[in-house]
């Protein structure tokens, strides 16, 4: 058996690059989607929408509450449709999506602020839209420290305490994992990931077998091997370019914050990558055209965007889901991308994730290398 | 290099595709330095055959030899040291002609490849357009290409794959003077082609139907041991009489060329009584010919059919 040459994947990888830089259309693919998705996410990040719709529930008719309403409609977050609302009415309303918030004022809220302890406002958001809900959040959780103030002056000044009056509870409803702006950053790298590198690989290949010059290169001494790896290292650089791109952007753009080591995050970047071009080349081995390969890489890759956490938050899927996600590589890059960049997890703490990750790529590995046709057979 | 008696010799080739015998216990076998012409109509297993010389394919039975090296377990050795072109132009299209050969150089990690990049581009005439896209080239210029590009790592063996298919009539015989002078030159050459015209130019044949192969040897050769007559008639009214003697016993092939016919049968003196009531009709000229080999072929073809329904059923 010939042994592999470096001269011939030197051969292989230079070709492959002389064909991005003519074919117009996959090169505008692989750079201008995650560009493209940036953008696109990064509008939803920088929104801050207002007047978002309110219900107020008051059990008591006081200054005081009223003083409350009026001080939410004044911040410009929130619009008020009704605060005559019960209880009930109020669930009702949060459910069916009519309001964003309901804010739920207690019996005892005058009775607690006069005796001079803390009143309890409650606060139930409808969360699966963090980026939505967000900013009017943090605005009324600033907003609660001052909130009496006015109120609580002239004779009343004395109640005035040095710690805020009010107690904010917040309920995050329907999103448990709270899942913030930042979240979708770390994410979005993932998911951009995933797509390109998996249509690239299982483009390109099934392209040579398609266009007949998989027979010609077979003809020739070249060893299956150069072909996979030669195809493979132009991808893993474009790879690597979108995960800089979009760092970048994710930092000077949005502001996100990153805690941990770059260094740890670009090699489990290095893997995931690794891992979504096995999957590309177990499409290609399986796949008898480009179209077959294009359908195979959907089929794979919207489980892995609607299930991996990123557009529904992980722990909010019914059991069944979860147990798709936890099968899928994205689930767990998105969980060492969010850990290494928001909490600055290290190596050890990123294991329980990576493991799986390692496992799923020498799998599918052990498919593909076995499918990789050697011969036209 | 291992010495060998034929460059290529395989005994019993079996591939079967779905269940269904594409080559069939094909045995054949290319002499050194000879151009082989190898043909048969479409879908008679052509391709699949060269495939299994050149260790592209791996044979379900049948073994043999292509340079001397095994092809069910040296097909790498094979691989460096023949030359194929595709049925389908394979190289790339959105490479420039340049490239396609450097390419195709650094994969057989040739030395001096400049050199003998310009070279072939020299010999091509391609040296102005080698930059070019080789997707744009026409027809014949594609084919002139692909067959520069496998001969770059100066092949011993060349196996061509139809490649006169879809190329003008100039062209066709530009490349076939281009074949001989590579033969001239000691290189073995395989060629198939479905065009009986092209049969003429080759020094032996070998011809395949239903996956079989029906008959090997020189035209020559073909011809004579076929056991196989025909006449040649012309004149007024064979138009009629092509349809009269199409059910005769003794005539197995009535084929018309232009303004003769031809009537041919395996049995000489069945066919003679078959044709004897016409022989003196007004109007007709008889005349005792050699088969061609378009006759020939055509009646193999229908044997072989004739074989391949009876063997089905
Ligand atoms: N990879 C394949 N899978 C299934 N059938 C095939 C394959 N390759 C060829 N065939 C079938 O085998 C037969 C012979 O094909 P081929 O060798 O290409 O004939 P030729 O080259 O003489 O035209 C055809 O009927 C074709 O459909
Ligand atoms: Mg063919």
């Amino acid at each position: 058996m010939t042994s592999f040459s470096l001269e011939r994947l030197f051969a292989i990888i230079r070709k492959e690059f002389i064909q991005m830089r003519r074919d117009r259309l996959t090169f505008a693919m692989m750079v201008g989607i995650p560009l493209m998705q940036l953008v696109l996410f990064g509008f939803a990040i920088n929104g801050d929408p207002k007047h978002l719709p309110t219900v107020i529930v008051t059990h008591e008719q006081s200054p005081f509450a009223r003083s409350v309403v009026q001080k939410l409609a004044n911040s410009g977050y929130f619009n008020v449709v009704s605060t005559q609302a019960g209880d009930r009415e109020a669930q009702e309303m949060l459910a069916l999506g009519q309001v964003q918030f309901a804010v739920t004022i207690p019996a005892d809220f005058s009775w607690r602020l006069l005796r001079g302890e803390r009143a309890q406002l409650l606060l139930e958001a409808d969360a699966t839209d963090p980026s939505a809900t967000g900013n009017a959040i943090a605005a009324i959780q600033q907003m609660t420290g001052s909130l009496l103030d006015h109120d609580l002056k002239g004779a009343l000044a004395w109640l005035s305490p040095a710690q805020p009056a009010v107690e904010l509870v917040i309920h995050r409803r329907y999103n448990p994992e709270g899942l913030s702006q930042y979240n979708i950053v770390p994410g979005l790298m993932g998911v951009v990931l995933t797509m390109t590198m998996i249509m690239s690989t299982a483009l390109g290949l099934t392209r040579e077998v398609e266009r007949g010059t998989m027979e010609n290169l077979l003809a020739t001494p070249v060893h299956p091997l150069e072909v996979m790896v030669g195809k493979i290292v132009p991808c893993i650089l474009v790879g690597l370019i979108s995960t800089v791109l979009i760092l970048t952007a994710a930092k000077w753009l949005f502001a996100v914050p990153f805690v941990g080591n770059v260094a740890l995050l670009i090699c489990a970047v290095l893997v995931f990558i690794a891992t979504n071009l096995v999957v590309g080349i177990t499409i290609s081995s399986v796949a008898r055209n480009q179209m077959q390969a294009l359908q195979m890489s959907f089929f794979f890759f919207l489980p892995s965007m609607l299930l991996s956490g990123f557009m529904f938050p992980f722990r909010g899927m019914p059991q069944w889901a979860q147990y798709i996600g936890e099968i899928l590589p994205l689930t767990h890059f998105m969980r060492i991308s969010r850990g290494v960049m928001l909490k600055g997890n290290n190596l050890l703490e990123i294991w329980p994730s990576l493991w799986p990750l390692l496992l799923f790529m020498t799998v599918i590995m052990a498919i593909g290398l076995k499918r990789f046709r050697r011969t036209l057979d | 290099m291992k010495p060998f008696e034929h460059a290529v010799d395989v005994t019993g080739l079996c591939k079967r595709f779905d269940g269904k015998a594409v080559v069939d216990n094909l045995t054949m076998q290319v002499r050194r330095g000879e151009v082989f012409g190898f043909l048969g109509p479409n879908g008679s297993g052509k391709t699949t055959t060269i495939r299994m010389m050149c260790g592209l394919l791996t044979p379900d039975g049948g073994a043999g030899h292509t340079l001397g090296y095994d092809i069910l377990r040296e097909s790498w050795a094979i691989k460096r040291e023949v030359g194929y072109m595709t049925q389908r132009f394979s190289l790339y299209e959105d490479l420039t002609i340049r490239e396609n050969l450097d390419f195709v150089a650094r994969i057989y990690q040739m030395d001096r490849r400049k050199n003998r990049v310009d070279a072939s581009l020299e010999q091509l005439g391609l040296a102005d357009r080698q930059n070019q896209l080789a997707g744009s080239l026409s027809g014949g210029w594609k084919q002139r290409l692909a067959l520069a590009s496998c001969m770059l790592h100066e092949p011993r063996l060349l196996l061509l794959d139809e490649p006169t298919a879809g190329v003008d009539p100039k062209a066709r015989r530009d490349f076939w003077e281009e074949i001989h002078k590579l033969a001239a030159s000691g290189i073995t050459v395989l060629v198939s082609t479905h065009y009986m015209d092209e049969a003429e130019r080759c020094h032996r044949l070998g011809y395949i139907a239903y996956g079989k192969l029906m008959a090997q040897g020189t035209p020559r050769e073909l011809v004579a041991n076929s056991g196989f007559s025909t006449w040649h008639v012309a004149g007024e009214g064979i138009n009629e009489l092509a349809e009269r003697l199409q059910d005769k016993t003794g005539v197995d092939r009535v084929t018309r060329f232009g303004h003769e016919l031809h009537v041919s049968g395996g049995d000489v003196e069945a066919l003679n009584q078959a044709i004897e009531p016409y022989l003196s009709a007004p109007g007709l000229t008889w005349e005792f010919g050699e088969p061609q080999l378009e006759d020939l072929f055509i009646h193999l073809m229908g044997k072989a059919r004739d074989n391949f329904a009876g063997g089905g059923q």
